[in-house]
């Protein structure tokens, strides 16, 4: 075995930064990583700073070695997997520990400080936010002046501080220039990981009771507008996502997506123009008003009507869009359509079955069976909860006829199935409703409690139409939105109830920020970057043009940096440097100051060799040796012998 | 010649002749102009470039916007960390200050001086010179000055070589240094052997009789005092009458002189252990307060005592060329 070192080598405080840095830069990962990863860092953290205060040996090495594969052991039992995003976190959070504790010399805590920069790299996987940016910048502060601190043991910390202070405030014009310049390529290069993209909250592409009711809790945003024309009314803004179709008895289901190009809309009205920034949900649907009439060029319709992006949605991306709120859709009611959109399942909610056959019989027109649904749902007293009581197999005639009490879902699945069973073609349609516009920036924000369902119906003549049960048996809800609807408010996500003014103008003002930060900072992307170049001047730069583009900007700001370091660089005395100029001026002529040959010396010989120039010489000589070895040097004459010198020609 | 100081303007021809040429050691004042500050990156800088580079891989795998914020960021640090390390070594004025004389065998001194005449602080700025290592600092508009300890194998004169000075601040990623030589040398004793003493003997030609203690007799008369005379001849009486320190001189041997005579040595002796040991016999006279001489072959330093007259004799067995 190694004799133990001890690790008193290290300088303290610096090495008390390095320690902050590792513990800054996994603060965020220990609310999401396994608690016995948590509790080894910890341990592993604490053991460190024990053998630094108390003294004493660090452990050896086949021990660190034994729980490199410990932990490596534990990820796997925890993950069943080694690969992978979490993982692979999750063991450069226990490697930076476990270096942490085999730190001895100045080459570890250059591993150590590699491993804080992947680490805070890793932070962004699970959020980008501002907060994180910030301590991600704290972060890499600490380290650095960790790093300065190693390299100058003997000074203050608070100096280090300074100089790491300074190198960042001089980094960061070189970190914008190429953050705006350097050539981006849009990613991925290769496959992700399959749990890359784990943890987005957002509609999906199933409904059953409750679904969409846990989504109202949620305070987070879905997707933003920016409206380049008069935005519609309230009542009008459905914003279009997964329509579902097929349906069990429980739980409402996607059909099978059809890409059709000859989907059409007719409207009376004037289309909307707006352009939609929309927050990574992992599925393919894009959000649009109803009905999309024009759509990005990347983007396709399905025979619903939904537009869909071609490859999932991971990233924030903006669209340009418009839509006719007042519309007739006439396409997607082929016959294979219509059928789908009556298939029943057997066996199930007979009363409501019963009720459907009534109206059926009744009614001859689809447009009055409608109606006379509407009338059934608007007089039927039915209350709008966010805690409605389960419910069991025959869950729509357990909610029609006796708890009546339910969330959008509910009554858009009801009335979907009432209508399928009256013989009229209908499918449920999953969205938001409504949204809030924020007054700091004028950016409309659409969040996940605006989720809602409602239904369409296939009325021959007038296409695929709106009807949304929820309206018409709570009108309120689409009138004034769910924070007006919902009992009480208490269950509410805290920023939505609306009497805490001050609260909610806070949060206007700090999610107009953070739009300004996904628009330019996490949305610059290659799109954005063509955009901005050509606002430059630059059509279509190739990446070589960018390239050199790059390089002759960070080379400027560089050398003005430089030029900024240096600036104290050069204290030599004016009269020393006008004297070594003239025997610079001299030794080219062969006429060069012996070593050891005094001024007045070197002067007369000069001025036996050069008789023309014996006054201008013994001047120089004179005012040098007035200026260097008298009482007080004064400007006329330093600027006398500058002058001189300058002149002084052979 | 003309080709030669066009090229001297050249980093890369001035590095050449730094490393593979034999530069003569630079008199005076040696400023490191920015043509002589070399700059590369270390073996953590090569491995910060890489960690970089896997970042930006990450980032654009990931479409992480921050990603390359972070990355940047740090691609930012490195190159200016450049700057900072250059900045840190260029422009510093190095000139050789002391360096006492030592015995073959130890370690010399070499005192170099750190001029740094700029608005800033230099900091850990590490010399090197045939294995020895010091570091040291250099204050805005300050002298520092520091010994480079360089062992001296041989006796004679110890040439102080090239110099490597370098610096990493301020974050190890980069590596800054230059060479300088400096003229100055080290005067290096023979190393004294462990002889004892030889005897004091009488040379039987005069039969002058050599006592110890004695060595009043014969007064000659007085003269003026020189600072190899030994204090107990110091005509305190006669000093204090005139104006000058006096010194009584005495005519003929004195008791107790001693002669340290190259040929007096056994016939067999080779140079090198002969000059061990005069140097020393030289020393232990030195030590009990005898007077000696030392005579070598064409060169005899005359009686006397003191440390200068132990320094000549030490320098004369230094700079022997037999």
């Amino acid at each position: 075995m190694a004799e133990p070192r001890y690790a008193d080598t290290l300088p303290p405080l610096p090495f008390a930064a390095l320690i902050a840095g590792a513990t800054l830069t996994v603060a965020t990962h220990t609310l999401w990583l396994p608690f016995w990863v948590d509790a080894t860092a910890a341990a592993l953290l604490f053991w460190r700073a024990f053998v630094s205060i108390r003294g004493g040996a660090l452990p050896a090495r086949w021990l660190l070695i034994l729980l490199t594969f410990a932990g490596a052991l534990g990820v796997f039992f925890s993950y069943r997997t080694i690969m992978g995003r979490d993982p692979g976190v999750t063991l450069l959070v226990l490697l930076l520990f476990l270096k942490l504790l085999e730190t001895r010399a100045q080459r570890d805590v250059f591993v150590v400080a590699f491993l804080v920069y992947f680490v805070a790299l890793a932070n962004f996987f699970y959020s980008q936010s501002i907060p994180i940016a910030g301590l991600m910048l704290l972060t890499v502060f600490v380290t650095t002046t960790a790093l300065v601190g190693f390299s100058a043991p003997q000074r203050p910390i608070v100096d280090d501080l300074k100089t790491a202070g300074r190198m960042l405030a001089q980094a960061g014009p070189v970190m914008l220039l190429l953050f705006f310049l350097f050539p981006r390529v849009q990613g991925p290069l290769w496959g992700m990981p399959q749990d890359a993209y784990s943890g987005v909250t957002g509609l999906s592409e199933t409904m059953s009771p409750g679904s969409i009711s846990s989504l109202s809790l949620s305070d987070a945003i879905a997707f933003r507008v920016k409206f380049q024309t008069e935005p519609p009314p309230r009542a009008r803004l459905y914003w279009r996502g997964p329509v579902l179709s097929d349906f069990d008895g429980l739980t409402w289901r996607v059909g099978l997506p059809q890409l059709r190009r000859s989907m059409s809309v007719e409207s009376a009205g004037s289309p909307v123009d707006y352009e939609v920034t929309l927050e990574p949900h992992n599925h393919n649907w894009m959000f649009a008003l109803e009905m999309p009439a024009r759509i990005p060029p990347t983007a396709r319709l399905t025979s619903e009507y939904l537009v869909i992006s071609l490859t999932p949605i991971r990233s924030r991306i903006r669209y340009e869009m418009s839509s006719f709120p007042q519309f007739q859709a006439a396409s997607g009611g082929g016959p294979e359509d219509l059928a789908n959109a009556l298939r029943l399942p057997r066996g199930v909610n007979p009363r409501a079955l019963a009720l459907a056959s009534e109206w059926r019989e009744s009614q001859a027109d689809p447009g009055a069976i409608v109606r006379r649904a509407i009338e059934f749902f608007r007089g039927g007293r039915f209350e709008y909860t966010l805690q409605p009581p389960a419910l069991g197999r025959n869950s729509v005639d357990e909610f029609l006829f006796n708890t009546r009490q339910g969330f959008c879902e509910h009554f858009a699945s009801s009335f979907v199935f009432m209508m399928r069973a009256a013989g009229v073609p209908a499918r449920v349609v999953t969205g938001y409703q409504g949204g809030d516009t924020n007054p700091v920036d004028g950016y409309m924000v659409v969040r996940q409690a605006d989720a809602h369902a409602w239904a369409e119906v296939w009325l021959a003549g007038n296409g695929w139409t709106r009807v949304d049960p929820t309206a018409v048996a709570v009108p309120i809800r689409v009138e004034l939105g769910i924070t007006a609807t919902a009992p009480g408010g208490a269950s509410l996500p805290l920023l939505m109830r609306t009497n805490l003014n001050w609260l909610k103008s806070l949060r206007n003002n700090w999610e107009a920020l953070t739009n300004q930060w996904n628009q330019w900072v996490l949305g610059y992307n290659p799109d954005r970057q063509r955009e901005m170049l050509s606002w430059l001047g630059m059509q279509q730069p190739s990446w070589q043009t960018m390239t050199v583009m790059l390089f002759w900007s960070v080379a400027g700001v560089l050398l003005l940096t430089a030029l900024w370091l240096l600036r104290g660089i050069r204290r030599d005395d004016p009269v020393q440097r006008a004297w070594s100029r003239f025997c610079d001026k001299l030794a080219r002529e062969g006429l060069g100051r012996a070593r050891a040959e005094g001024p007045l010396d070197y002067a007369r010989r000069v001025a036996l060799a050069l008789p023309a120039r014996e006054n201008a010489v013994r001047a120089i000589a004179a005012l040098y040796v007035d200026q260097r070895y008298g009482p007080r040097p004064d400007a006329r004459s330093i600027a006398r012998l500058k002058h001189l010198v300058r002149e002084f020609g052979l | 010649m003309k080709l030669d100081r066009v090229l001297q303007y050249s980093q890369a021809y001035n590095f050449f002749q730094w490393v593979f040429g034999r530069h003569a050691p630079e008199p005076g004042v040696v400023f490191l102009s920015q043509r002589r500050v070399y700059i590369l990156p270390t073996r953590h800088g090569l491995s910060f470039g890489v960690a970089v580079i896997l970042m930006l891989i990450g980032s654009i795998n990931y479409n992480l916007s921050l990603g390359y914020v972070l990355t940047f960021l740090l691609a930012g640090l490195g190159i200016v960390s450049i700057l900072h390390t250059f900045r840190n070594l260029a422009h510093l004025y190095v000139s050789a200050g002391r360096v006492a004389p030592v015995f073959a065998g130890d370690t010399a001194q070499f005192e170099l001086v750190f001029e740094n005449k700029s608005d800033f602080d230099r900091h850990s700025l590490d010399l090197a010179c045939r294995g020895a290592r010091v570091s040291c600092d250099a204050p805005a508009r300050a002298h520092r000055s520091v010994a480079l300890p360089v062992k001296a194998e041989k006796r004679g004169w110890l040439q102080l070589e090239r110099v490597t000075v370098d610096t990493r601040f301020p974050l190890g990623l980069m590596r800054a240094w230059s060479y300088v030589q400096p003229d100055t040398r080290a005067l290096v004793y023979p190393r004294p052997d462990s002889a004892p003493l030889p005897p004091v003997h009488s040379d039987s030609d005069t039969g002058d009789a050599i006592s110890a203690g004695a060595g009043t007799d014969d007064f000659a008369g007085l003269r003026p005092y020189q600072a190899s005379d030994s204090p107990r001849h110091i005509a305190w009486k006669a000093s204090a009458r005139s104006e000058l320190l006096l010194t009584k001189l005495f005519a003929g041997r004195t008791a107790s002189e001693l002669w340290f005579d190259w040929d007096q040595l056994p016939a067999g002796m080779h140079t090198e252990a002969r000059l061990s040991r005069l140097a020393r016999w030289v020393m232990l006279a030195e030590e009990r307060g005898l007077p000696y001489g030392l005579k070598l072959p064409g060169v005899e330093v005359p009686l006397g005592e003191g440390f200068p007259h132990r320094e000549r004799c030490l320098k004369e067995l230094a700079l022997y060329r037999g």
